[in-house]
């Protein structure tokens, strides 16, 4: 155990314990892989707005308001073409389509997402993120902006090095395989892995659905103008 | 200072204004400040000069009202670690400067403490006195008391360990600390400390009411208020939530937290104690503004302090002795039955006791509580209390939590969404007479503005869908409304300008915990973002945008 796992301050509740002890037998292996740069993956300047990279003349990209169908965009070299059933290494490999680029692992890989899913509570993403992934005192992972970009090796590097504007740095706490495990289930939160890896909702706060503000005590909320007028007591 | 005097009345004295002729109040002049968080801070006037801090990166502006159109007089940008924002739980607000011996003091997010020079803008000194990477920030607006600059810190969702800091205002070195977890020493209890309740006297209870060594991350941060009787030669504040909000890893009553003080300002040493909320298990910090006035009680003039508390209730305090008189609910109450006055101490209702993995729904007040920081106002004319505050109950599950330095230390997936009525926003015209309303406006929104009372009988407040209001505090009947260019989350001030004219300011600029969905550009589809703020705040971005500005208003 390191010095950090002994000083543990309090003894909270068994999951919480498990997390801990599992996070402090983490930190005892080696960090294992450096991530694919953008530049190893193949990426050039032009690639962030046209087509497959490599290719010359490349179509332009479809721009759609949804993003559900990332299977089908062009351009998504992470994707496309997807990777083998079943692959578990963390190691980043060779894309498939033979054009000597490294893929990042585990992000068409639904275990990784689901255990994706697990890190993301056990190691407080969830605190500044938000469960849903949201955002709050981190920024959200839902809508379309990512700060340093929606690559998977963007996500890999702001997990492990940190970000200037607050993130962080996971570099002592979890190994090369657990980033990209979150890294892929941060990235489903963002809809851009395949739709068949994504884990089911949690379904403990499952009247969580989007219904707008509400009021259990009297009725969903009226969309009616509010009645500012004073209310007088007795 | 940001609350008007040292009893925190927010009560100006200025006539000019008035319920008669307020409908014709007009823009005067507007000041863009080209920042984009929740713009919680008041300007403040000093003869012929506003000043006002900016929310984070915290620049400071001197504009000089002496001139036909207002001019920068000068302009201070503190060096500032950008990372801050990262670790400030609910937007990058600050809540306000304070004036004292022609220097301006404030804060900011990364934790430094400042003196300028109100003539020149010059640094006199700057000193920091926390730390980001452990989720430390400061957002409070100071205090000076008797030559001292009094400051807190927040964090209570980081897993900080509170205090309250006095420094010396001539040099900015540190006269003493007084932490709200941890032994006696630390928390400034010695032979003065006469608390009113059996439940506040012991030895060290800031370390035996908590498991092992958990105080050290216990939170009780200061974040809130300080008001200060000359008289009685008291200071005044609350301290934050114990962390983590999962009670589970905290069984003990979590002293000091959730809670009052009363301090000598020249030594620290506690004089009393109270806690609103022992071993609070919903968020519920004691930090709202603690208004100090004096009332006839059974044919007794007594010193009371009125507290509305984000726990649901009014309470109205003895100041020399920690006394509660009266303790009344002002909001819609599900998580307690009341307060016993015999004992001090809050009666939580069994059925709303959190436990691990299991979601227990309608909690009310929420998180935010009944009211959050935005402060009342209490006019000697009316003798009423203006309170702004929301409506809102919320779902709470708690889950497992782990502590991770400069991250969050929650434990708790929540939402949030309106309460009884279905708006989310009260202002609550409150008789401490009666200890009951006596007149109640709703809005659409948690009205997280701060309120004004005028001797014109005239009550300011500003909505987070951009009205900026005057009604009248005797009735509350609309009288008056300006279209402004985002939310407001600001505290209005009335002022009498060089050319000895009335002018009510306010800034406009959605944010703080209730607007960071917009201001800090969170998820409308997760309904748990935000601290579970997100789920009753999904239409806000349909009514406002960030924005920046300071909006000056005056009768034509």
């Amino acid at each position: 155990m390191s010095l950090r796992c002994r000083r543990g301050l309090v003894r909270p509740a068994a999951v919480a314990t498990l997390a801990f002890a599992v996070g402090c037998e983490r930190e005892q292996r080696a960090f294992r892989a450096t991530p694919p740069s953008p530049v190893e993956q193949g990426l050039q300047a032009g690639d962030l707005r046209a087509g497959p990279p490599g290719t010359a003349a490349a179509a332009p990209e479809r721009l759609t308001p949804e993003r559900v169908d990332v299977e089908t965009r062009p351009g998504r070299d992470d994707l496309a073409p997807r990777p083998t059933p079943g692959q578990l290494s963390d190691q980043p490999r060779l894309a498939a389509d033979g054009s000597g680029r490294a893929e990042a692992p585990f992000q068409a890989n639904r275990w990784a997402v689901a255990e994706g899913k697990r890190l993301y509570e056990w190691f407080n993403c969830a605190g500044c993120h938000a469960p849903g992934g949201g955002g709050g005192m981190g920024p959200s992972f839902m809508d379309a902006q990512w700060r340093y970009g929606d690559a998977a090796p963007s996500v890999f590097a702001s997990i492990v090095e940190g970000r200037p504007q607050g993130m962080p740095s996971f570099r002592e706490r979890l190994h090369s395989g657990d980033v990209w495990k979150l890294v892929a289930y941060v990235r489903t939160l963002g809809r851009l892995t395949p739709k068949d890896v994504w884990p089911a909702r949690g379904d403990e706060m499952a009247e969580l659905q989007l219904e707008g503000p509400r009021s259990r005590s009297s009725g969903p909320a009226s969309a009616a103008e509010p009645a500012s007028q004073p209310e007088l007591t007795p | 200072m940001p609350a008007k005097d040292y009893a925190s009345t927010r009560y100006s004295g200025l006539t000019e204004i008035n319920v008669t002729n307020v409908a014709s109040l007009a823009v005067a002049w507007q000041w863009p400040t080209g920042r984009m968080p929740g713009h919680e801070a008041p300007p403040l006037v000093i003869g012929s000069v506003l000043y006002f801090v900016t929310p984070f990166p915290n620049e400071l502006f001197a504009l000089e009202l002496a001139s036909a159109q207002p001019t920068v007089k000068w302009h201070y940008a503190p060096p500032v670690l950008m990372g801050a924002a990262g670790v400030a739980c609910c937007d990058q607000v600050n809540r306000g400067i304070v004036y004292d011996g022609g220097r301006i003091f404030f804060n900011t997010l990364d934790n430094q403490t400042i003196a300028v020079d109100a003539e020149s803008g010059a640094e006199i000194w700057r000193v920091r006195l926390g730390d980001i990477n452990r989720g430390e920030t400061m957002t409070m607006a100071p205090l000076v008391v008797k030559g001292k600059v009094l400051v807190g810190n927040s964090g209570g969702e980081l897993g900080v360990r509170g205090w309250l800091t006095a420094l010396d205002a001539a040099s900015g070195e540190i006269a003493w600390r007084a932490f709200s977890t941890g032994p006696d020493a630390d928390v400034l209890i010695g032979p003065d400390y006469d608390p009113h309740y059996e439940q506040e006297r012991g030895t060290d209870l800031g370390v035996t009411s908590w498991p092992g060594e958990a105080w050290r991350i216990g939170g009780g941060t200061v974040w809130g208020w300080l008001s200060y009787d000359p008289e009685l030669d008291l200071v005044y504040y609350g301290t934050s939530n114990p962390g983590p909000w999962n009670p589970d890893v905290r069984p003990g009553d979590n002293k000091w937290t959730s809670g009052i003080f009363a301090r000598d300002p020249d030594t620290g040493f506690a004089r009393w104690f109270y806690q609103l909320s022992p071993h609070d298990t919903f968020d519920y910090d004691g930090v709202n503004e603690n208004v100090l006035i004096e009332r006839e009680i059974a044919g007794r003039m007594r010193r009371v302090l009125l507290h509305p508390d984000r726990n649901g209730y009014i309470y109205e305090i003895d100041r020399a002795s920690g006394e509660v008189l009266a303790a009344k609910p002002y909001v819609h109450i599900t998580t307690s039955t009341g307060v016993d006055l015999a004992t001090g101490r809050l009666q939580h209702a069994p059925e709303k006791s959190p436990e691990l993995g299991k979601v227990i729904r309608d909690i009310c007040p929420s998180a935010a509580g009944g009211k959050d920081w935005q402060p009342s106002s209490y006019s000697p004319r009316t003798r009423l209390l203006y309170i702004p505050h929301q409506n809102l109950c919320t779902d709470w599950e708690v889950t497992g939590v782990n502590y991770i330095a400069g991250t969050p230390y929650l434990g708790v997936n929540s939402t949030m969404y309106a309460g009884p009525g279905g708006h989310r926003g009260e202002l609550t015209a409150w008789d401490p007479e009666s200890g009951a309303p006596v007149w109640r406006l709703t809005e659409r929104f948690p009205v997280w503005s701060g309120t004004l009372v005028t001797a014109g009988d005239v009550v300011f407040y500003g909505t987070m869908d951009r009205r900026f209001k005057a009604v009248d505090a005797r009735t509350g009947e609309h009288l008056w409304e300006h279209e402004t260019s985002s939310g407001i989350v600001g505290q209005p001030i009335a002022y009498r300008g060089p050319d000895g004219k009335q002018y009510v300011a306010v800034f406009a600029g959605v944010g703080g915990w209730a607007g960071a969905i917009v201001s800090q550009g969170l998820s409308p589809e997760d309904p748990t973002a935000g601290g579970g703020f997100v789920g009753a705040m999904q239409d806000l971005p349909q009514y406002t945008g960030a924005g920046g500005e300071l909006y000056v208003f005056a009768l034509p």
